[in-house]
């Protein structure tokens, strides 16, 4: 008989969901509807519904460990059509943060560290430069030769360009919106 | 009719979709709308910042909004995903005061949320059909041009934030194409998700969600696909080639911003409307 693994429901955990969330996520009947509609859940380890579930039973590992929110395409499919107006997506989002809160390695690195690349770029140059961005992509996922092609041929086309649109005053203003943002975040 | 906008290109419609900007400034200008861009714009944030930070997905937005309301006019967004993290901002903004005061702080401007965010086609949806069709030319060439019409996933959804059309069956730009002179087709696959912001990280994910978009459209007989966002129109456009290898399929279908396939039937060169940019070439004569 296949060992069963023993889940200890994490209270802590439940209230950091609760206080964060800002969803009710006890809403949740199981209907299912949410991963019916989710073109993602192919390339899920748990549907959307299991994990409302898995997060209202408070198994924290499970949750934070999970390939299900990196694999969200934030499509709001099952936000919208949820029977019972649980805001899914935005778990989702949540559950990302928190994992990376907690420290845990995201299980779909590629998606984890293209949004930071983005970031990154955004910070620093208030606008988003694709070439420089999927240099430092490049750098870091050290996938060199991944859609090489693709990008010269774009880059033929002129939709990539080759000098980032820089403005002091704009990379400023982000650099404070980001900089004030994350020291509210800590503080909440 | 209100016909002047604060303009707001983000940052896809100066790089990758060039060809989205161009045709949507010419196309304004013949139907008498002028656009102001915002200056000092900065990047919306799209999928990375609402991963990461829901303060910061807001705060973005809503710096740019704020630059707006100094300009006393509405805001038009072209791109679906700047347009969503927009509408996001602004219903937010309306809804949790505790985040409202965090976001001007962060911001550091007082911000009255009294912009309304429109969508190209919104405004266009707004001009009488027959202000549209006394622009489009005699001798335009592709009034047999059978189109079928993607919303994707963020111009509709999820309702209360965008309150754009209906949720799972828009027909906003199959009016504004239509009474431009299109043959327009129904389709099953109007609202379903292209893999948006996985271009570059899932692309797997990508191939697999257009190829079934690729497929219905073929099933029911389009020469080609209308979209009205950039990242739709990348992952649509440039991966036909990458999923012919994958599925063994042939795809050749040329994806056109709808501003495009509005400027071809007014008389503009398929060059003037960046048609050149596309990856999947268009085969047929416009
Ligand atoms: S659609 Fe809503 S109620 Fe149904 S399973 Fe999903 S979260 Fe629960
Ligand atoms: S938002 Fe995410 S979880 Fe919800 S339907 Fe889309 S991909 Fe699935």
């Amino acid at each position: 008989m296949p060992t069963q693994a023993t889940v200890m429901p994490d209270a802590k955990f439940l209230k950091q969901m609760d206080d964060k969330i800002k969803v009710n996520v006890n809403l949740c009947f199981q209907c299912r509807k949410c991963s019916a509609g989710c073109p993602m859940a192919y390339a899920m380890d748990y549907t959307p519904a299991q994990l409302i579930h898995a997060i209202r039973l408070g198994l924290k590992d499970i949750v934070i460990n999970s390939k299900t929110m990196w694999m969200c395409s934030s499509c709001q499919t099952c936000t919208t059509r949820c029977p019972q107006e649980v805001d899914i997506a935005r778990v989702m989002d949540t559950v990302k943060i928190l994992a990376v809160a907690e420290g845990i390695k995201p299980p779909v690195s590629s998606v984890h560290t293209f949004n930071k690349a983005a970031l990154r770029n955004i910070k620093w140059l208030g606008r988003m430069y694709e070439l420089g961005m999927i240099g430092d992509l490049k750098m870091r996922t050290f996938e060199f030769f991944k859609d090489m092609g693709l990008g010269m041929k774009m880059f033929m086309k002129g939709k990539l360009k080759i000098i980032p649109s820089v403005s002091p005053g704009r990379t400023l203003t982000t650099w404070k919106i980001f900089s004030r943002s994350a020291k509210k975040d800590r503080s909440n | 009719m209100n016909t002047k906008y604060a303009y707001y290109p983000g940052c896809s419609l100066h790089s990758t979709g060039a060809e989205y900007d161009v045709s949507f400034k010419k196309v304004a200008g013949k139907l008498g709308v002028e656009l102001a861009e915002v200056p000092g714009w900065v990047c919306c944030g799209t999928s990375p910042a609402h991963s990461a930070s829901h303060l910061l997905s807001i705060a973005l937005p809503v710096k740019n909004l704020s630059l707006v309301e100094t300009m006393a006019k509405d805001v038009v967004v072209p791109c679906a995903a700047c347009y969503s993290r927009f509408k996001f901002a602004t219903y937010e903004m309306g809804h949790d005061n505790k985040l409202a005061e965090d976001v001007k702080e962060v911001i550091g401007s007082s911000f009255q949320n009294k912009v309304k965010v429109l969508h190209p086609l919104e405004i266009f949806a707004q001009i009488p059909p027959d202000a549209l069709k006394a622009q489009v030319k005699e001798n335009h060439k592709d009034k047999a041009l059978k189109v079928v019409c993607y919303y994707g996933c963020l111009l509709t959804r999820p309702p209360k934030v965008m309150q754009f059309d209906d949720v799972e069956y828009p027909m906003t730009m199959d009016k504004v194409l239509e009474n431009t002179g299109y043959q327009i087709l129904d389709w099953s696959y109007k609202t379903d998700c292209c893999g948006a912001s996985f271009a570059l990280s899932e692309t797997d994910a990508v191939l697999t969600l257009t190829q079934k978009i690729l497929k219905n459209a073929k099933e029911v007989g389009a020469d080609a696909i209308a979209v009205a966002c950039p990242l739709c129109h990348a992952n649509l456009d440039t991966r036909q080639t990458d999923i012919n290898a994958k599925y063994n399929t042939d795809y050749n279908i040329p994806i056109y911003y709808f501003t495009q396939l509005m400027g071809l039937a007014f008389g503009y060169s398929p060059k003037e409307m960046g048609v050149n940019k596309h990856l999947t070439e268009a085969t047929m004569n416009v």
